[in-house]
């Protein structure tokens, strides 16, 4: 069960890391949350892995499975899941504002064209009458 | 006195909401009642100061649990300094935010801005490191919705950038959140240090892999090198009073720096105590010296004050890094002048960006400035405070780093990076105030913008605190010494923590 569980948040990890460094703002968003599940999965991994133990100490059972990892988590899904919601509507916003999905907003001709009535009016000529 | 702990805690929290539920009654009232919480909030923290100051590290056992299995807060002097520095900020920014009407440009202004204040605080009294994780997050959403208060383009990317590095560092602190409760099985930050004490050999390895993934998320917050790149378009895209606010985020970073890494990897750690000064230190310089170049190349007045801001908070690092009494006392009276003439040269910023109309904060010759006299000579007293020139607060701050620097076995390189950036940022602050207010197209007249005297007194409000640092220098420096003597003492607050008596439950 150890090396099932370490491979899933090594996996989870390394495609959230990946997706985490593309170009495109869904990518990203979907690398994040893959992220959160590689954590969620490892503050759960950290209270031990035990199974059929209740999370109270019960001298009939000997052992007992740490409560607290698992409270943590679910602070830590409810956070993820808020900013995850948030971040999706900011990707949203910037796909309308910037005219394209990708993170730096570089600007395309073509999403430049669609743009034309959103954009801040022109700075005016600037040039004339320097004084030094 | 105990009780009074959580204050700082409840009142933003509370006003936040109230703001939230009087949204129908116009924005006029939400201003009143925001206003009113900030000067609340000051009485408040003045209030906790004076508490601390009683010597004791004060603990709030939440809850009536008692540590390290419930949660605690705890007020030390560092703590209380830093809340009443908040909200000293915060009684800045609201004034200029409701005098200019910024406030009135997106929804909810004033409720996130409680808000934000309510993680600040949260995030400088907790005791508990997973505590710390969701006032970090509370901070952050608060923070999120700020940054993209007034809406446009260019913000908006750079709010998109700053939400993802700040999720990234989230998922980080939890990764080394969770480590670190894998092998110590608690996350009370005295508690923790205690268990430090006694670790065996075999876990230091994983420990110190813990520490320095904390080490690296809370250096994300305090933009640290190689984590700046977010920090300079993110402050000078904001608007003006969130800009301002801003200027605090990055000492949560340093906060918990000194807070988590000083109480865990302490004078108690044994083999490990200490071993990420090194890190601190040089990361620090690398930091000022690209940061110093970054003041050189901004293309406009509130990039610049970005840049700036980075170079205090790698000043605050090197002199974090430099591990002794006398450097951390110095670096807590750099922090508290950094603070707050930062965010008051966003302010001014903001005014200067008004008065040249449509050329904005860019440096290229514009248009002669409206009151450019006043602003001129504004601006000449914030930037000889920021880039710390005698006879104002940044030069005494400094002084006290680099003289505590002289023991140090890297004292060359220390003064020499130190020096060389502060000779370039002067260079640079002193380029771009002859642009702005001399380099002026000259046939033109200048072009009449209103001029907000009520905004202004904001900029006056947070400017001043400069020569107040320098007239009161000798009590201030006492009490960042004490401090500083305080932070150091880990016994004491180990003790003060895990000894805390609960409230008796009254008999039946």
């Amino acid at each position: 069960m150890e090396l099932l569980v370490a491979l899933s948040i090594g996996f989870l990890t390394a495609s959230g890391v990946f997706l985490t460094l593309r170009a495109r703002t869904f990518p990203v968003v979907l690398g994040l949350t893959l992220l959160a599940y590689a954590v969620n999965l490892f503050l759960f991994a950290m209270g031990r892995l035990t199974i059929g133990l209740p999370t109270i100490i019960d001298s009939a059972q000997g052992q007992y499975a740490d409560p607290l990892p698992q409270a943590l988590v679910l602070t830590a899904i409810v956070i993820a899941f808020g900013m995850t919601a948030f971040l999706i509507v900011l990707a949203l916003k910037a796909r309308a504002e910037l005219g394209n999905d990708h993170v730096d907003g570089i600007n395309l001709a073509q999403d430049e064209a669609s743009l034309e009535h959103t954009l801040p009016p022109q700075k005016p000529n600037k040039q004339v009458g320097k004084t030094r | 006195m105990t009780s009074l702990t959580f204050l700082p805690l409840v009142v933003p929290l509370l006003i936040g909401i109230s703001i939230l539920l009087i949204q129908s009654l116009g924005l006029k009232r939400q201003r009143l009642i925001s206003f009113l919480g900030a000067v609340t909030l000051v009485w408040v923290s003045i209030n906790s100061l004076l508490v601390s100051l009683e010597g004791e590290p004060q603990v709030f056992i939440l809850g009536n649990w008692v540590a390290p299995y419930g949660i605690v807060l705890v007020l030390d002097q560092f703590s209380a300094m830093m809340v009443l520095i908040t909200s000293l900020l915060a009684i800045g920014a609201i004034w200029y935010a409701i005098a200019q009407q910024i406030d009135g440009k997106g929804a909810h202004f004033h409720t996130l801005f409680h808000i934000q204040l309510f993680g600040l605080n949260g995030a400088f009294l907790t005791g508990d490191v997973f505590n710390l994780f969701v006032f970090f997050e509370v901070l952050l959403l608060a923070s999120y919705g700020l940054i993209l208060h007034g809406g446009g383009r260019l913000r908006t990317k750079a709010g998109l950038h700053y939400v993802v590095i700040n999720l990234i560092g989230s998922t980080l602190f939890l990764f080394a959140v969770g480590a670190l409760y894998g092998i110590l099985g608690t996350l009370n930050i005295a508690d923790m240090a205690v268990k430090i004490a006694e670790l065996p050999a075999e876990d230091y390895g994983i420990v110190t892999a813990a520490g320095l993934l904390l080490l690296l998320v809370f250096g994300l917050k305090a933009a640290m090198f190689p984590l700046y790149l977010w920090l300079p378009q993110a402050y000078a895209n904001a608007s003006a009073p969130v800009a301002a606010l801003f200027a605090i985020m990055t000492k949560v970073g340093l906060y918990a720096i000194i807070r988590v890494h000083g109480t865990l990897f302490g004078s108690t750690a044994g083999d490990l105590a200490y071993f990420y000064m090194p890190w601190l230190l040089a990361l620090g310089l690398i930091t000022l010296l690209l940061a110093a170049l970054g003041v050189l190349a901004a293309k406009g007045l509130r990039e610049q004050i970005a840049y700036l801001v980075l170079t205090s908070v790698a000043t605050l690092l090197i002199g974090i890094g430099l591990n002794t009494p006398a450097a951390l006392s110095g670096s807590l009276y750099y922090l508290i002048h950094s603070t707050l003439i930062a965010a008051g040269f966003f302010l001014l910023a903001d005014m200067i960006t008004r008065g040249r109309g449509v050329y904005g904060d860019q440096f290229e010759s514009g248009n002669p400035i409206y009151k450019g006299i006043l602003l001129g000579s504004f601006f000449i007293f914030a930037a000889i405070a920021m880039t710390g020139l005698p006879p104002l607060s940044g030069f005494f701050g400094k002084l006290l780093i680099l003289s505590a620097a002289l023991e140090h076995d890297w004292f060359a390189i220390i003064l020499i990076t130190i020096l060389i950036s502060g000779l370039f940022i002067i260079i640079a602050v002193a380029r771009s105030g002859s642009i702005l207010f001399y380099q002026t197209q000259i046939n033109q007249k200048p072009e009449i913008t209103p001029f907000n005297k009520y905004a202004f007194f904001a900029v006056i409000l947070l400017l001043a605190t400069s020569p107040i640092l320098v007239i009161l220098a000798n009590p201030i420096t006492a009490f960042t010494e004490s401090t500083a003597l305080q932070l150091l003492d880990k016994i004491q607050y180990i003790d003060s923590v895990l000894n805390a008596l609960p409230i008796e439950r009254p008999q039946p």
